[in-house]
């Protein structure tokens, strides 16, 4: 089997090693509008903490009997560092050993991880919307509150929208990164054929 | 007697009347904005004013922040008086702020404003404020719009020359309207009409740290006149103060006759740098002062009052070269010094010229001793050697001035109820335009700092009459807004302000809004009655003294039952507002207390004490609207005999967490 081209190494390294970002940025956002919050609330998911209003919101969702958003009950904040770190290091294999083969199970893990992560997302957000407190003051009948999956939504008083941040976007990088290098794989000696500067980093047949 | 002559002079009689009838009154000048008056001083919804404009209250001891160009008025800043709608001097951690050497004093007359200021000019850090009737000198915060600190001011009575500052606000001033004998009880107990011998001034220089804590660095005892308003030197003159001061007569009764004599009175210049030195030369002579320092602690809330027992005073008849005085017509009342820091103007009240003098000239002839004489031993500059020029004609009644950033002056006319524009160097009258009715103070923002922001005049005028619907007898007062951008001066906006405002200062919006606290931080609170969890919240008793830690957060306090409180015990609420967001405070009221309310802010531990003196349920609630379920937010507290046996129990039905 033959490896895969210097650019190619190079592009798989690159979009393996900015994945180190996710660990100093956020990677979701919930931002959320009302009439009295003018100035938007917002809470930021990382790898391994929540940041940004969430004792506000903890507080407003109290009157429709929402659970109270604490890091206790994401366990997915304990695991996600690692699940992070062993993408980086896939991705650094992949490199590494150089092979066709390595780039395609790295776009699939990197597939499979996002969709588990979306769905279990919203499984949380199906319980944190459905699941309400009998006893809450405010109820609406037939109303729940499950927030976006991703784009958004109005919820009585509020709009709520919930999409990447910086994080997300750089996974989405990632995985556009990868889908090039197959692609450049599948076209690297029609390129170099054309542009014989360029054989040094595509290689020739 | 000829019949047709008596016709004829009939009838011109007749024609006389019926035409005297039709004959107008003649029309007084009108009060009339021009053009697009309306959309300049119109702030869309939603959109901020340009510049904060920080009033004083006058007789209401408080401040008001006002919007221009709008004129709405955004908050009543207790400073001097209580204020039973947020709890001020009502709350335990509020009441030390309002103590004196005299015991709690609950109200004040404040008259003007001083913004802090680093190199001349404006920094947003701090605006002071004066008590006139009990003297003190109070800081208040601009990112928390609170009074944070109260100084007292020893061996002074009518403290109205105050708080002005120097150039990086090194010193706050304080100087006594009223000459007082001072010194032991003794001394001070003497007959009014020893005046002469025993009544003297004092002029104060309080030193403010760069956090801003304030304290008397020393007092000068002067000649017993009265001191008026007060500028400091700038640029040029910076290491310079200059007060008015009028009733050099030493009158002591019907002044407004017997201290209108003399033909001119002074302003006084205090070389401050020189008391410095000899200070630090060791001249000063230390006496015994009782006076009151109040501070707030950020971290717990809760002011402190500490009572001071000295004060450094320097006597500048034995310590040459602090004072001279000079010339100044009719009882001059302003004492304005221009943004360059070279001329200073005097505004003799009764005058109708306004005297402007020269910083360069008044050190020169100073230098060559060219004086015209002593007062009290104290040398008297010769008048013309001090004078750059009088503006002639200006108008009647002059009384303060303000500077734009052009090189012009404002000064109001009380008497002739105008202000006029003139010219610093060439001393021409430029402009004049009407008030409604007889100004005071006027105010261009940063008109008093090295660098005026320009662009709008505020006129704060005395007498209101006919200017909005009436309300009785009781008005309020007017102020109009002028547009000063162009040649001529344009009347914009009147809108009526609160309480008395004397002077006031404006700074544009950008400087401080940004830096405006939005809640306090739960985790810094020290009260060492917070409660910072709500499963925190107990009631403790200890004697006949019971301590409820409260705490408050949509729409419930914890806890909101108590039992066991007796008639003849001394209730202390004290509540922590859990919030931690711009915006929500929760009130405290509990039926028959006679106090005000608590107004307690995000993050913030406020406490009201309560002595409950009949049996029976009191109810306790929220008073401000702060949620939904506000009208919820309440709960009950059992007062039994005093002699009884009902056990201490508390509770909270806790429905969540």
């Amino acid at each position: 089997m033959k490896k895969i081209s210097p650019l190619s190494r190079l592009l798989l390294f690159i979009s393996a090693i900015i994945m180190v970002v996710l660990y100093y940025v956020p990677f979701w956002q919930i931002l959320m509008w009302a009439p009295q919050y003018p100035e938007w609330l917002t809470m930021k998911i990382w790898l391994n903490r929540l940041s940004g209003d969430v004792e506000i919101i903890n507080g407003l969702n109290h009157y429709i009997g929402m659970k109270h958003i604490k890091p206790e009950m994401f366990p997915e904040l304990k695991i996600m560092p690692y699940i992070v770190a062993g993408l980086i290091s896939l991705g650094l294999v992949a490199t590494a050993w150089g092979r066709k083969a390595g780039v395609w199970i790295f776009l699939g893990i990197l597939i499979i991880t996002g969709i588990t992560g979306l769905v279990d997302f919203y499984l949380w957000g199906y319980d944190y919307g459905h699941n309400l407190d009998p006893r809450a003051a405010i109820k609406v009948p037939d109303m729940v509150y499950q927030p976006p999956l991703i784009g958004t939504k109005t919820l009585l008083n509020f709009i709520a929208y919930s999409g990447p941040d910086i994080g997300g976007w750089i996974v989405v990088v990632t995985g556009l990164l990868v889908i090039a290098v197959l692609i450049l794989e599948k076209f690297k000696y029609k390129i170099s054929n054309r542009f014989p500067s360029m054989k040094g980093w595509l290689g020739s047949r | 007697m000829n019949n047709k002559l008596i016709f004829k002079y009939a009838g011109a009689f007749l024609l006389f009347i019926i035409m005297a009838q039709f004959s107008c009154k003649p029309t007084a000048p009108g009060s009339v904005s021009t053009g697009d008056a309306a959309t300049r001083v119109y702030v869309p919804p939603g959109q901020h004013d340009e510049f904060y404009n920080i009033v004083s209250g006058g007789f209401n001891g408080q401040m008001s922040v006002v919007g221009l160009p709008s004129g709405r008025v955004f908050k009543i800043l207790p400073v001097f008086s209580v204020h039973p709608e947020n709890g001020y001097g009502y709350s335990e951690e509020s009441k030390p702020m309002l103590n004196t050497s005299h015991g709690f004093v609950p109200w004040d007359d404040l008259h003007h404003i001083a913004i802090s200021t680093t190199n001349g000019v404006h920094d947003g850090r701090w605006a002071f404020g004066n008590a006139n009737n009990t003297p003190r000198i109070a800081r208040v915060d601009l990112s928390t719009f609170k009074t944070v600190e109260i100084l007292e001011i020893p061996n002074s009575a009518g403290n109205h020359s105050s708080p002005f500052i120097t150039e990086n606000t090194e010193y706050v001033v304080a100087s006594s309207r009223f000459s007082v004998p001072l010194g032991s009880e003794q001394d001070r107990d003497v007959p009014i009409d020893t005046y002469k011998e025993n009544f003297k001034g004092t002029v104060s220089f309080v030193k403010v740290s760069d956090e801003g804590e304030m304290s008397i660095a020393f007092q000068l005892v002067t000649p017993g006149v009265n001191f008026d308003l007060a500028r400091a030197g700038k640029g040029p003159s910076h290491g310079w103060f200059f007060f008015s001061c009028y009733n050099t007569e030493q009158a002591y009764s019907l002044l407004e006759v017997n201290a209108s004599q003399r033909d001119k009175d002074f302003i006084m210049a205090v070389n401050w740098k020189k008391a410095e030195e000899y200070i630090a030369a060791g001249k000063g002579k230390m006496v015994k002062a009782k006076y009151a320092h109040n501070k707030e602690d950020k971290r717990t809330h809760t002011t402190t009052s500490t009572i001071l027992e000295e004060v450094l005073q320097l006597d500048p008849k034995e310590l040459k070269d602090i004072i001279y005085f000079i010339p100044c017509p009719k009882s001059p009342h302003g004492c304005d010094v221009d943004p360059t820091g070279r001329f200073i103007v005097g505004s003799g009240k009764l005058a109708a010229l306004v005297p402007v003098f020269s910083f360069e000239k008044i050190m020169k002839a100073i230098d060559d001793g060219d004086f015209e004489g002593e007062y009290d031993g104290i040398p008297v500059v010769r008048y013309e050697s001090a004078l750059h020029g009088v503006v002639e004609k200006a108008g009647l009644g002059p009384l303060h001035t303000e500077f734009d950033n052009n090189g012009n002056a404002y000064t109001s006319f009380f008497v002739s109820s105008e202000v006029v524009k003139w010219n610093v160097n060439t001393l021409e009258v430029l402009d004049r335009v009407p008030t409604y009715y007889s100004v005071g103070h006027l105010m261009v923002p940063g008109g008093a700092t090295a660098a005026p922001h320009g662009k709008y005049l505020v006129a704060y005028n005395k007498i209101t009459k006919d200017r909005y619907l009436p309300t009785g007898p009781e008005l309020c007062h007017s102020a109009q807004l002028y547009d000063i951008s162009g040649d001529k001066m344009r009347l914009l906006l009147d809108f009526p302000t609160i309480g008395e405002p004397h002077y006031a200062e404006a700074i544009p919006a950008s400087m401080i809004k940004d830096q405006s606290v939005k809640f306090y931080r739960i985790e810094d609170n020290e009260h060492p009655y917070a409660v910072k969890r709500e499963m925190d919240a107990k009631v403790e008793r200890n004697g006949n003294q019971v301590h409820v830690y409260m705490s408050s957060i949509r729409s419930h306090f914890a806890p909101d039952n108590i039992e066991g409180v007796r008639v003849g015990d001394e209730v202390y609420f004290h509540v922590t507002n859990l919030e931690q967001d711009w915006d929500v405070p929760h009130g405290f009221a509990i039926k028959g207390a006679n106090t005000g309310e608590l107004l307690i802010m995000p993050g913030e531990t406020q406490t009201l004490k309560w002595k409950p003196e009949k049996v029976g349920i009191y109810p306790f609630y929220c008073t401000d609207f702060c949620s939904a379920l506000h009208q919820e937010m309440q709960g009950y507290l059992r007062v039994s005999p005093a002699n009884s046996n009902v056990p201490l129990k508390f509770t909270l039905d806790m429905i969540l967490q």
